[in-house]
């Protein structure tokens, strides 16, 4: 009897991403942008140059060449910023009617719309962020935040039945370099429309869209001294938190800053909400549907080259589809474009600045050291300018590093689990609480899920998702506060009976 | 505004009167139709009604629509209200500010035609001025009624229950009698917040800023049909707008409770919602709230299991 002819075993097809996909250069144009070679202190309405007469450089992460330089705020601009914001908010903003504030910050919402490609070739330029986040996210969110709590300034006593609803006065605000004019929005809307008064201060690598943002400001009319925006590093930051004229600070940047702050407040009567850092476990299921969570991993760490607070960097897959899943996972980030982020195409920009990428490099050595296997893109990294291909790191270990601790870089951590208990044990095992993924085809689970991992936010069968109407904000050491939706307005209010 | 009145034309001035030394340019008319599904008809029934503003002086020709024309209407409207009611509630917003920047670009226009229905100068400004301010209200509204009247469920099982507000549907209005505008806008607004679609009846007297508000909403990225406008007899309609099987809700702003009673009786046949906004003052500020929105929702709980199986809390 004629043996049955043994079935031939396939080669596995391996897709080449790499070679076959090609795309031509499509850079958005950089002429769309009006940037000035200087820019001073935005004071009481008016252009001021800082009592130190020193600038400094605010360069492009992605060729390190020099775009602007911007003014140094010292103590003696601080004073006058906050005073500034003091007298606009005795003798006109905390005075004015909320249907009039409303309309100050939709006219400003209308003209960051107006402004939307400027402002986006500008925070590509100065951040290193592809261009189609910045087109596509950062620039529409933030006109729409603006666009949200115009909205509220009216309708505050709807907000809190039974209560009176009293701003707080003047508020210091510092922002991060990741989403620059995003984070600026989330600031200041939600202050003006309860009747606060601002000194915003930008992150020193990302000032540009701030003070583009200043100029839409100047152009909308408001009242002088309304927001005030000076540039400078930590030392401007720590002046302003400690000025006696604050009556609250916001913040948005790292744990270890925001406890600085805390300290500093401690035993002053200033109110303060910290958005900090993250560690936020992306969960996938064995019955997710697999290559909708691939992209949303992939959408987790690699948005923003990874510099996002509730970044999704520490990947928890179930055992039993944990081969097949970083396998696709492997694929999908060849297939990522790195490289200038002006192009339409580009999915990785620069890294924001060299010392972010100092930081950044040190991790991938504690991963290496700690035994973790780690995988790197395969991509061509453009000769100027600060990079990082996308890296993952398998094989580590719950109590690794790179498993706890915030890296902020296109990094994911990849971990894996057994049953629910044993992930939610795993997830929580963090000092953060910003943010959590969980993928799955159940929804029961996904309650269950939702309920017990202790984070601000949670996404279901998505990850990193943006409104102005949703709160966002953090547990633990993440920070406290929120920012967006109706719980964004309490930040910036007294409540009286 | 030009008090003489020329024999052969209608003395509507609202586009307004060019004068030169010596030659005396003739005024082109404006026709007032109808709004329905986006377009601009005369009524089918082909029948005319002339409104007379202060002294008896001819407004306009306007249309006189009949209950096919009503028909129409709210064919476009329930039309209109998949699409409408699916926008993100933030577009919503968008749309409505938009209206109001249009308004706000059109005050002349509106200010000429109340004062030709009867206003003095500066409540005429006054009105218009409020109308644009109440849109820019209640566009605020469009993405945050929804906070104030969801509810997160505390079920005692292991479910998730919320409950949200959703649009009643396809609303009939008989518009305000004495404030043409501002009466209008107010109560058009909330309804198009809540994400309904309408078909309204214009004040029976004083139709201009009705027709022409249908031209600011047109020029307002809002959906053809979302909107209708007729002008016509409100004794004649308003049966109609309480009876038709396809409207969902009718809104009646007059202090009449024999025509209130006939909205009632005849709203039963399909359990419509009466709603009534009798003898508000709609310069007032209480003349605008949220709750006005709440009028045209209906509330959809929704439940879903919370899987229990996990034999730990988590006590971080």
């Amino acid at each position: 009897m004629p043996k049955p002819p043994t079935p031939k075993k396939k080669a596995a097809v391996r897709l080449k991403f790499d070679t076959k996909w090609t795309y031509n250069p499509a850079p958005e144009s950089r002429d769309a942008a009006q940037i000035r070679p200087q820019y001073d202190l935005f004071i009481g309405g008016t252009w001021q140059r800082p009592s130190s007469r020193k600038y400094f450089d605010t360069i492009n992460p992605a060729t390190e060449e020099k775009i602007s330089e911007v003014a140094q705020a010292g103590q003696a601009d601080v004073n006058r910023a906050v005073a500034a914001a003091r007298q606009a908010y005795e003798k006109t903003w905390r005075k004015m009617p909320g249907p009039e504030r409303a309309k100050y910050l939709f006219r400003i919402a209308r003209m960051v719309q107006e402004k939307a490609r400027e402002l986006a070739i500008i925070e590509s330029l100065d951040g290193g962020k592809p261009i189609r986040e910045s087109r596509d996210f950062d620039i529409p969110t933030a006109a729409n935040h603006f666009f949200y709590y115009a909205g509220w300034a009216d309708k505050l006593a709807y907000a809190f039945p039974n209560r009176k609803v009293y701003p707080l006065g003047v508020a210091g605000q510092i922002i991060p370099w990741n989403f620059p004019l995003l984070m600026a929005a989330w600031k200041i809307a939600p202050a003006l429309a309860t009747g606060n008064t601002v000194v915003l201060k930008p992150a020193e690598t990302t000032p540009l869209t701030a003070l583009k943002l200043a100029e839409i400001i100047q152009e909308a009319d408001l009242p002088p001294g309304v927001v005030n925006l000076i540039t400078g590093a930590g030392d401007t930051g720590a002046a302003l938190v400690r000025h006696g004229g604050i009556d609250k600070i916001a913040f948005t940047g790292s744990t270890e800053v925001g406890k600085i702050i805390q300290q500093a407040v401690a035993g002053t009567p200033k109110k303060v909400t910290l958005e900090l850092g993250g560690k936020a476990a992306n969960i996938v299921f064995e019955d997710a549907p697999i290559d909708q969570a691939v992209e949303g991993v992939i959408n987790g760490i690699f948005f923003n080259q990874g510099h996002v607070c509730c970044a999704g960097s520490r990947l928890y897959v179930q055992e039993s589809i944990a081969r097949t899943f970083l396998r696709k996972l492997r694929d999908r980030m060849e297939s990522l474009i790195l490289g200038d982020p002006l192009d339409k195409n580009t999915d990785i920009g620069a890294i924001n600045s060299k010392k972010q990428l100092d930081t950044i490099r040190q991790y991938l050595a504690i991963g290496e050291r700690e035994g973790a296997d780690m995988y790197q893109v395969s991509c061509p990294i453009p000769a100027r300018g600060f990079w990082c291909p996308p890296t993952l790191f398998t094989q580590v270990a719950q109590s690794s590093r790179i498993a706890q601790e915030e890296i902020f870089g296109p990094v994911l951590a990849v971990l894996t689990f057994r049953t629910d208990d044993e992930v939610i044990e795993k997830a929580n095992n963090t000092p953060y609480g910003l943010s959590a993924g969980v993928w799955t085809d159940k929804g029961s689970k996904v309650f269950n899920m939702t309920r017990r991992i202790k984070a601000g936010v949670v996404w279901a069968n998505t990850f990193n998702k943006f409104d102005p109407s949703s709160p966002f904000g953090g547990y633990k050491e993440s920070g406290y506060g929120r920012e967006g939706g109706l719980h964004g307005l309490l930040p910036y209010i007294n409540l009286d009976r | 505004m030009e008090k003489s009145l020329k024999k052969s034309s209608q003395p509507v001035r609202g586009n307004g009167v060019e004068k030169r030394a010596g030659n005396r340019r003739l005024e082109v008319l404006k026709t007032y139709k109808l709004y329905i599904g986006g377009q601009f008809p005369r009524t089918e029934s082909g029948r005319y009604y002339t409104p007379t503003g202060p002294n008896g002086r001819k407004l306009a020709n306007v249309c006189q629509a009949s209950r096919k024309d009503f028909r129409d209407a709210v064919v476009a409207a329930r039309n209109a209200l998949g699409g409408w009611s699916s926008r993100p509630a933030f577009n919503r917003g968008q749309i409505l500010y938009r209206m109001a920047e249009m308004l706000e670009g059109r005050k002349a226009q509106f200010m000429e035609e109340l004062q030709a229905q009867g206003l003095p100068r500066l409540r005429a400004e006054r009105d218009v001025s409020a109308s644009v301010d109440r849109l820019i209200y209640y566009a605020g509204w469009c993405d945050k009624f929804q906070q104030l009247f969801s509810t997160v469920n505390p079920v005692a099982s292991s479910h998730f229950s919320f409950s949200v507000p959703e649009p009643t549907g396809v609303v009939a209005i008989i518009a305000p009698q004495q404030d043409a505008l501002l009466g209008l806008v107010s109560v058009l607004a909330p309804v198009l917040a809540g994400a309904n679609t309408c078909v309204v009846l214009a004040a029976e007297s004083l139709p201009l800023c009705a027709v022409t508000l249908a031209e600011v909403l047109h020029s307002s990225d809002l959906p053809g049909g979302v909107v209708n406008i007729l002008t016509g007899k409100a004794a004649e309609l308003t049966g109609w707008f309480a009876g038709h099987m396809d409207v969902n809700a009718t809104l009646y702003c007059e202090n009449d409770s024999s025509v209130q009673r006939m909205i009632r009786e005849k709203a039963t046949s399909n359990l419509k919602r009466t709603v009534f906004y009798a003898d508000d003052d709609w310069r007032l500020p209480d003349a605008q709230s949220p709750y006005r929105i709440l009028d045209f929702q209906e509330i959809k709980t929704t439940w879903h299991p919370i899987e229990n199986i996990a034999g730990s809390g988590a006590s971080y």
